[in-house]
């Protein structure tokens, strides 16, 4: 039940029209009208809400005006406040970030066997990939292929993406989901052993793999444990907060900074993976975001920094169903599993308002339209939402479906009073991903020789748009991949000598004769929560 | 006006606004949270938190980015707890019932108080799991604790000296990797792939225009 008796009796009509409304097939819109709906009514198409960059490799380029401010803002150190000739690190690979790219990316760089050492500004596991809720794709149906999983995930990224990272993305997706489950990760499968897999928005085979409604979290916690039995040195509550460039331009470690007591410290490393995921907590727009507590972009902002270029930074995430009642989980994600076991999406007179999967970009825009041009939003004390409705789920599959295929979401609402199975639940648009980052290569180089990027930080891998199940498959895949071909350089590189950061000084100047430099301190690390005193 | 509770975090009062969870209730109170917050969203354990109510005999263990404040809450949070983690050769071990008696020997030394599952921050049966594990049954123990986020609130409460979270880890590897059915047809889309079976097929998308690949997205079958 919910507090607000005014909810309850909106609820009431949500539920006289299931019967109805479960027989439904809303008709997909059209290429056109997508196109049309976008521009009206997504957040990437809000001009005002976007900074042209003054400075560093992408100057002219347009990027979310938060994100702005910190890529064109001061470093947290000086140059002389560290003794870069007497490292407290030394290793092969440095890995920056603790999440499901970097765990991937240090097991295999440790395979590889060479050096790795994980620093992350959290604890291993902190990361968006313990959040995902949904899946992970991989084209591995006899009804599929990897090469119709291109074209779900270049054409739900509007044909924007990296064709060369695509490819890499669908053809190691079966070997991706072979190698976690040789860890140990347990999938959803039949008694026989076939995945069980349903569709994602977007997609035109049902190739989503889950764990429940726990995919991330078993991933991540298997990754991490896998980590810990091979000793890979994992540094936790330790941020970097500038990377290291040799005599050379070559990256060559990083600066770093214990969390707790602030005491800076020097990592020496023949290469270096950024792996810091995404930017939820900058709050673009001033939406709610689905994202962990240490998505702060810091990742764009140490590569841009020394030279790395950025690509589709522009483009953002709005997972279509955040949760948008009751107000202590606002913004937390509601996956998106949720549709793809049949929930549809219904407005205030419980009407279905179109086809729940549709790909994110187009689901959110039409729950926004929903909301503001057709007043068709229910009203909450934190603004619109509409219904998904979640005993449909039930009403098409039996009883016990939910607990048994999304139980962490039964589990969320159900510290509120709100039973899924009975009642349908509110939802409005959520910051859940960053589409774009760093241009890496299709060996996950940067811009920067002896740098490279994987998973969310990355960019061109889902254009301008990515879909469900791609993204904990990008960092897998990409995590692998980046530890496979870091460890590779590291082994044909010498250990840097000379050790520099003048790349501080040098942007900071460029930045001034902009006109633009910010005193913003970046990477900003975690955001500011804490309520100043009055 | 707002209505207000009181709390006490760490022994020491604060007026909050009554509907925060205990994490926003702290940065309400002006706490800059480091440890103890993590995902925000009950699915990292990061944010184990143990409380009592004033007047009240109970001690409660909760996640506090999914807890509501109440009058007279006293909190201390569980940012960190010693739990002991076994190193081991995931292609080495095998699922047999000996393999637990080699790595975590102390389950056996529990006693049966169920104050693992009474603690638990997300309702777990913790006590059955650990049974389960006992006698080798590492499937029914992964079942079991297969929701478990790691916060170690059951640790923390018991007497044996138990890791419970790390028992429940091992457990669900070996179910996952041993015990759990293979696929066949992973394994043959695997073999297809390393054999090039598709290379052309996806070196020709790669090549086609925008034109021909938007029509061929565009009017693309999607499995009913």
């Amino acid at each position: 039940m919910y507090k607000i008796d005014k909810l309850n009796e909106l609820a009431e009509i949500v539920a006289a029209k299931r019967a109805e409304n479960a027989e439904l097939e809303p008709r997909r819109m059209t290429a056109e009208e997508k196109d049309t709906l976008l521009a009206a009514f997504h957040p990437d198409y809000k001009q005002d809400e976007f900074t042209v960059l003054s400075a560093g490799v992408n100057k002219g380029g347009k990027v979310p005006s938060q994100l702005a401010e910190l890529l064109q803002g001061k470093s947290r150190i000086k140059a002389e406040d560290v003794d870069l000739s007497a490292p407290d690190y030394d290793t092969d690979v440095l890995i920056i970030g603790g999440g499901g790219a970097g765990a991937s990316a240090a097991i295999e760089a440790d395979e590889a066997g060479v050096k790795a050492m994980i620093v992350t500004k959290l604890r291993i596991g902190d990361a968006n990939t313990m959040m995902a809720e949904g899946g992970i794709q991989a084209a591995d149906k006899p009804n599929d292929s990897p090469a119709i999983h291109y074209i779900d995930a270049f054409g739900g990224g509007h044909f924007a993406a990296k064709p060369e990272l695509v490819k890499n993305l669908v053809t190691k997706a079966p070997s991706a989901i072979q190698w976690l489950n040789n860890l140990g990760v347990e999938f959803d499968k039949e008694p026989d052993g076939t995945m069980v897999t349903t569709h994602g928005g977007g997609t035109s085979r049902k190739r989503m793999h889950a764990a429940k409604d726990y995919s991330g979290a078993e991933i991540m916690r298997t990754l991490r444990d896998e980590v810990l039995n091979r000793g890979i040195p994992v540094i936790d509550f330790t941020a970097a907060v500038e990377i290291i460039l040799d005599e050379n331009g070559k990256a060559a470690g990083a600066v770093l900074m214990n969390m707790e007591t602030k005491e800076l410290l020097v990592a020496r490393a023949k290469t270096v993976i950024i792996a810091t995921g995404g930017a939820g907590r900058l709050h673009y727009q001033g939406f709610p975001t689905s994202n962990h507590y240490g998505a702060t972009a810091d990742g764009l902002i140490l590569g841009y920094r020394v030279g790395a270029g950025l690509l589709y930074a522009d483009t953002l995430q709005y997972h279509p169903t955040g949760t948008g009642y009751p107000e202590q989980i606002f913004g937390a994600l509601v996956t998106e599993k949720v549709r793809s076991l049949g929930a549809k999406l219904v407005n205030i007179d419980g009407e279905v308002f179109m086809h729940p999967l549709e790909t994110r970009d187009v689901t959110a825009a039409s729950i926004i339209r929903e909301c503001t041009e057709r007043g068709k939003g229910v009203e909450t004390a934190l603004g619109k939402a509409v219904w998904l409705d979640t005993p449909m789920i039930e009403y098409k599959h039996g009883e016990g479906t939910i607990e048994k295929r999304i139980p962490a979401m039964m589990r969320m609402f159900g510290k509120y009073g709100i039973d899924i199975r009975k009642e349908p639940i509110l939802v409005y648009p959520t910051l859940h991903y960053q589409n774009g980052g760093l241009n890496i290569s299709a060996d996950c180089s940067t811009d920067v020789e002896n740098l490279y990027a994987a998973g969310e930080v990355a960019g061109g891998i889902h254009g301008r748009n990515r879909l469900m199940g791609n993204s904990l498959l990008d960092v897998i895949v990409f995590g692998r991949d980046a530890g496979k071909n870091a460890a590779a350089k590291a082994k044909e590189t010498a250990v840097p000598e000379k050790l520099t950061l003048e790349h501080i000084e040098k942007f900071s100047k460029e930045l001034e004769e902009s006109g633009v430099a910010s005193e913003t301190v970046s990477p900003m690390l975690l955001p500011h929560y804490a309520r100043k005193s009055k | 006006m707002e209505k207000m509770v009181n709390v006490y975090l760490f022994g020491k009062k604060y007026s909050v606004p009554a509907g925060l969870t205990i994490m926003t209730a702290m940065e309400y109170a002006g706490y800059e949270l480091v440890r103890g917050c993590g995902c925000r969203n009950g699915f990292c354990g990061a944010c184990a938190t143990i409380y009592r109510i004033k007047g009240q005999q109970q001690l409660n263990a909760c996640l506090a980015c999914q807890t509501e404040v109440q009058e007279g809450m006293y909190v201390a949070t569980l940012p960190f707890f010693p739990l002991v983690k076994q190193v081991y050769n995931i292609e080495e071990i095998k699922p047999t019932e000996q393999v637990m008696m080699q790595l975590y020997p102390e389950i056996y030394a529990c006693i049966g108080c169920n104050a693992c599952t009474k603690a638990c921050t997300q309702e777990l049966n913790v006590m059955q799991y650990i049974a389960y594990a006992q006698r080798g049954e590492y499937e029914k123990c992964a079942e079991e604790s297969f929701d478990c986020v790691m916060c170690g609130v059951c640790s923390s409460r018991c007497p044996a000296g138990i890791s419970h979270p790390q028992v429940a880890m091992l457990a669900r590897r070996l179910n996952g990797k041993y015990l759990a059915p293979g696929c066949g047809h992973l394994a043959d889309r695997v073999k297809e792939i390393n054999d090039g079976t598709f290379e052309e097929l996806i070196e020709n998308l790669m090549q086609k225009p925008l034109d021909e690949i938007k029509e061929l997205y565009n009017n693309r079958e999607i499995e009913k």
